[in-house]
């Protein structure tokens, strides 16, 4: 099995925006494939062997905390959840995904992003009540919890960020990841904010009427959310309240 | 040098973490959080299957309480927890739960009426009552008499996390992340915070605080098998370690779950197997039941992966040698269910190993094999959360409170995690609010300068070795001597060889001699951490010659209450020691709620019962008895047989739906 394994070339880019000197080169490292291999095990071979200033992000390396978006070939999408041997030629190109605040090479400041997304949506409970955590919990129709929960599960990795074509337009457009938040949100029982609360936060062209419906978000987001659904959903009830 | 100033300083940001800096801010601190990544990338959001409370709302947990919550739990612990935590942690968890509900997190909720679940691998019928009705919901999980584990789907650490994320955000703490501590400042028994690295700028600083908090998670990293993220590294119980006065307590209880997917380690929830996925060997054949006739797939987690070793042992495993593995099988449950409540499972089924889990048969079984997945030991502190070094506390998995003993229940994670930041949150709360200190600014620039000036001496070393090989190798060592089954000859090589390699860390030499961006002069300080910790499990496993909970030992296969109900301190008391100094604190029987006995699951007869365990049963017994014919309710009847000291607002009641207090 060993003998047989192929040779990767991946294809770095390489760039450190904290020197001065640095200019952004194209790095090519050859490593021996191995079964089942990932991303993850890629760069992490990479780094041990060949270069120990790599610079990359993972943590959970099983796709649930969103750490490794990065540009494959291309596409953006999650490292840890690509595998080698699905490119045939065995070359792979890996750049930071746009949109984002440089660290260095694949490495991008999406915590930064998101904490100020979260902050402008207001990406929590906004309630007036006060919760008595001794007595029975409010009841939730168990439709509309899984509901929430369908949009819950968007992990902030960023990649429809680095998808959509209005974020290079418009760089303070919110993203599809923020306008889900909003719809998250606003299906949410616990939460009292109304339509005309919403309208203030994405009723504008950084917000929900800058999506242009190109679908890169749905397209390519690794939790499978329906994004464009919500946001075309949205989009109507935001229409509604332009108009009134 | 820049100095940082905050009232409370929070080392991590997973659960714990931000939960307490949540408690400390609602007490009016000022607050800052440091995380090496962006918070809602912290571990906990691994957490898949669930969070046990005592609700008590579904048909299959009607009944439950905290009673019987506490003792799964201590049963769950081979008996070597401390009963008032756990008292403490399952009076909270309700409230924990409900407060969460409160912040967003989408539990799954009841659905009146008739459902389908799968159970001892039949179809059963189960009705819901119109009067649970959008209450949360609770699955089956191993070691409970109740169906106790509340869950959203599979993501329920992910929910939690960032229900509890954004609370932070909304309160606007301070959180920065790309940040690691490397050392504390301490003096004079008083710690007064940490240098801490900019992993961005490569900067040392110092943030100084009336009180510090380490909720930095689990030691798994230190072995190659596992299912932690690459940050579990154990640098939070290093930093404690290291200042000489704080113990860590327990480290060689480290729980291997049974059913991470072969060969990535990637972790699938218990929640296959609370749901009703069984286990099959190489001929398809459910070996479970033929080892744990009662419990059977939902024994604790140390049994199974026990059970499942053994079984693998016997030639039952798919393919051969170290690689072989047995099948986890939840194709039974049905499409339906899976893409449903077990997407994430699927989704890494398909994605790591091209199985999808939902086609039947053969063909939707995942590889599985026990690894690496808990750290039940961690930094000792007492039930407030505090160590040994003022100011200096500790929650969630880092600490050792002794919330699980010898082995954790499945759901009893992130339940920990946030329960622990609301009480110990509000414990260390209350420390800054109530302490002051007094420190020299040059003090504190001096403790900059001294890891200044050992980042520097490590980039002068010029010996042969390399760090990354000694990691790999301190790795596979735990992996081989250290894991599920445990002897004492395997265990004494195990400390000689860590020791070497300690010691040979420095021998190394750091190729590029940049401060940032280096990842080989960041390995270069993190592993003579990892190694430490590691020899403070192989020592502490090596001489605790019993068997307790996940610790292991073949040569020592009984629990030894007469020699070994006691927990492990493990100190490195001088920087020049090279191994750590174990000491031992007793548990008292003669104040236990629930002396030990048998578990209700593993093998029977393995027990070397300790004289006070049957007297404090009979005091128990005449007690209860006794106020029993008094007429006295359950909860003034636990009052009296063991107190305990808890927040008020968490000593509370817990009201359940009917109000069966």
């Amino acid at each position: 099995m060993k003998s047989n394994a192929r040779e990767l070339t991946i294809s770095i880019l390489k760039f450190n925006p904290h020197n001065s000197n640095s200019r952004p080169t194209m790095v090519d490292y050859k490593i021996k494939e191995r079964p089942g291999m990932s991303l993850f095990l890629a760069l992490s071979t990479i780094r041990e062997k060949l270069d120990h200033d790599l610079a990359f992000d993972f943590v959970c390396r099983a796709g649930i905390c969103g750490s490794c978006g990065m540009l494959v070939n291309g596409k953006p999408q999650l490292a840890c959840k690509t595998q080698t041997k699905d490119y045939k030629n065995g070359k792979i190109t890996l750049m930071p995904m746009p949109a984002f605040e440089i660290i260095k090479d694949l490495s991008v400041d999406t915590g930064k992003w998101m904490n100020g997304m979260s902050k402008r949506v207001g990406s929590w409970i906004h309630t007036s009540e006060s919760t008595d955590i001794g007595k029975v919990e409010r009841r939730i129709d168990p439709e509309v919890a899984y509901d929430t929960f369908e949009l819950d599960r968007c992990i902030e990795c960023g990649i429809c960020v680095a998808s959509c074509a209005t974020k290079i337009m418009r760089p303070d457009f919110v993203g599809a990841v923020g306008l889900n938040r909003v719809v998250r949100f606003s299906i949410d029982p616990y939460d009292e904010r109304t339509d005309s609360d919403f309208y203030e936060v994405i009723g504008d062209d950084n917000g929900i009427f800058g999506c242009m419906s190109l679908m890169g978000c749905e397209d390519h987001c690794p939790k499978d959310i329906p994004l464009q659904h919500k946001i075309a959903y949205m989009r109507r009830k935001m229409v509604d309240q332009r108009n009134t | 040098m820049k100095i940082h100033y905050c009232d409370a300083l929070v080392i991590g940001g997973g659960l714990a973490g931000l939960r307490s800096a949540v408690a400390a801010n609602n007490k009016g601190l000022n607050v800052t959080v440091i995380s090496m990544v962006p918070v809602k990338r912290s571990h906990s959001a691994a957490a898949q299957g669930g969070m046990q409370a005592s609700l008590g709302n579904s048909k299959m947990s009607q009944g439950d309480n905290e009673d019987l919550h506490f003792a799964d739990t201590v049963k769950g612990s081979d008996w070597g927890c401390d009963q008032e935590v756990a008292r403490m942690f399952v009076n909270t968890a309700p409230k924990a739960i409900r407060e969460l509900a409160s912040w967003g997190v989408p539990w799954t909720r009841i659905k009146e009426g008739a459902r389908t679940a799968i159970i001892n691998a039949e179809k059963t019928t189960i009705v819901e009552e119109p009067d649970v009705n959008g209450l949360i919901h609770s699955r089956d999980f191993g070691g409970t008499k109740k169906w106790r584990t509340c869950y959203s789907a599979d993501a329920t650490g992910h929910s939690m996390l960032f229900g509890v994320a954004n609370e932070a955000l909304k309160r606007d703490i301070e959180i920065q992340d790309r940040k690691e501590a490397i050392s504390l400042i301490h003096k004079d028994d008083q710690c007064y915070g940490a240098v801490v690295r900019d992993l961005i700028t490569g900067e040392l600083s110092a943030y100084v605080a009336k009180g510090t908090m380490i909720a930095t998670g689990g030691y798994g990293r230190i072995y190659r098998t596992t299912t932690n993220a690459v940050i579990c590294e154990g640098i939070g119980h290093a930093l404690a370690l290291e200042t000489g006065k704080v113990p860590l307590g327990n480290m060689e209880a480290v729980q291997f779950h049974p059913t991470p997917i072969v060969p990535s380690g990637i972790l699938l929830t218990e929640g296959c197997r609370g749901d009703g996925g069984v286990l099959r060997d190489k001929d398809g054949h459910r070996f479970m039941p033929d080892y744990e006739p009662e419990k059977k797939e939902l024994a604790s987690r140390d049994v199974v992966a026990r059970r499942m070793m053994e079984h693998i042992k016997k030639g039952k495993g798919v393919g051969d040698g170290k690689e072989s593995y047995v099948w986890l099988d939840i194709s039974i449950l049905g499409r339906e269910h899976i893409e449903r409540n077990l997407r994430d499972v699927q989704d890494i089924a398909i994605t790591f190993n091209g199985i999808d889990p939902a086609d039947e048969g053969k063909a939707g079984w995942m590889p599985v094999h026990p690894a690496q997945h808990y750290s039940m030991g961690g930094i000792r502190t007492d039930r407030t959360g505090q160590t040994r070094l003022n100011g200096l506390f500790s929650a969630g998995e880092a600490a050792c409170w002794d919330l699980h003993g010898f082995n954790r229940l499945g759901g009893n994670s992130v339940s920990e995690a946030v329960v622990s930041g609301m009480i110990i949150g509000n414990y260390f709360a209350d420390h800054c609010l109530s302490n002051d200190i007094n420190i020299s600014t040059n003090y504190v620039q001096e403790a900059i300068r001294m890891q200044d000036l050992e980042l520097d001496r490590i980039l002068t070393l010029e010996g042969p070795e390399d760090i990354f090989e000694i990691k790999a190798r301190m790795q596979d060592i735990m992996d081989n001597k250290v894991g599920v089954f445990r002897n004492g000859i395997e265990l004494k090589e195990a400390v000689t060889e860590l020791e070497e390699l300690y010691l040979k860390t420095n021998d190394i030499t750091v190729k590029a001699k940049n401060k940032i961006h280096n990842d080989e002069l960041t390995e270069a300080y993190r592993v003579p951490k990892m190694l430490k910790i590691a020899l403070c499990v192989a020592k502490g496993a090596r001489d605790r010659t019993e068997s307790r909970g996940a610790h292991f030992r073949e040569d020592y296969e009984k629990r030894d209450d007469e020699n070994w109900l006691s927990r492990t301190l493990a100190y490195w008391r001088l920087e020049s020691d090279t191994l750590p100094d174990l000491e031992y604190e007793p548990l008292d029987i003669t104040t236990m709620e629930l002396p030990p006995g048998f578990r209700g699951y593993g093998k029977k007869g393995n027990i070397l019962e300790h004289p006070d365990s049957e007297i404090r049963q009979k005091e128990v017994d005449t007690i209860r008895n006794k106020m029993v014919r008094e007429g006295k309710d359950r909860i003034e009847i636990q009052e009296a047989i063991m107190p305990y000291e808890l927040q008020r607002e968490y000593k509370a009641l817990n009201y359940r739906v009917g109000d069966r207090t």
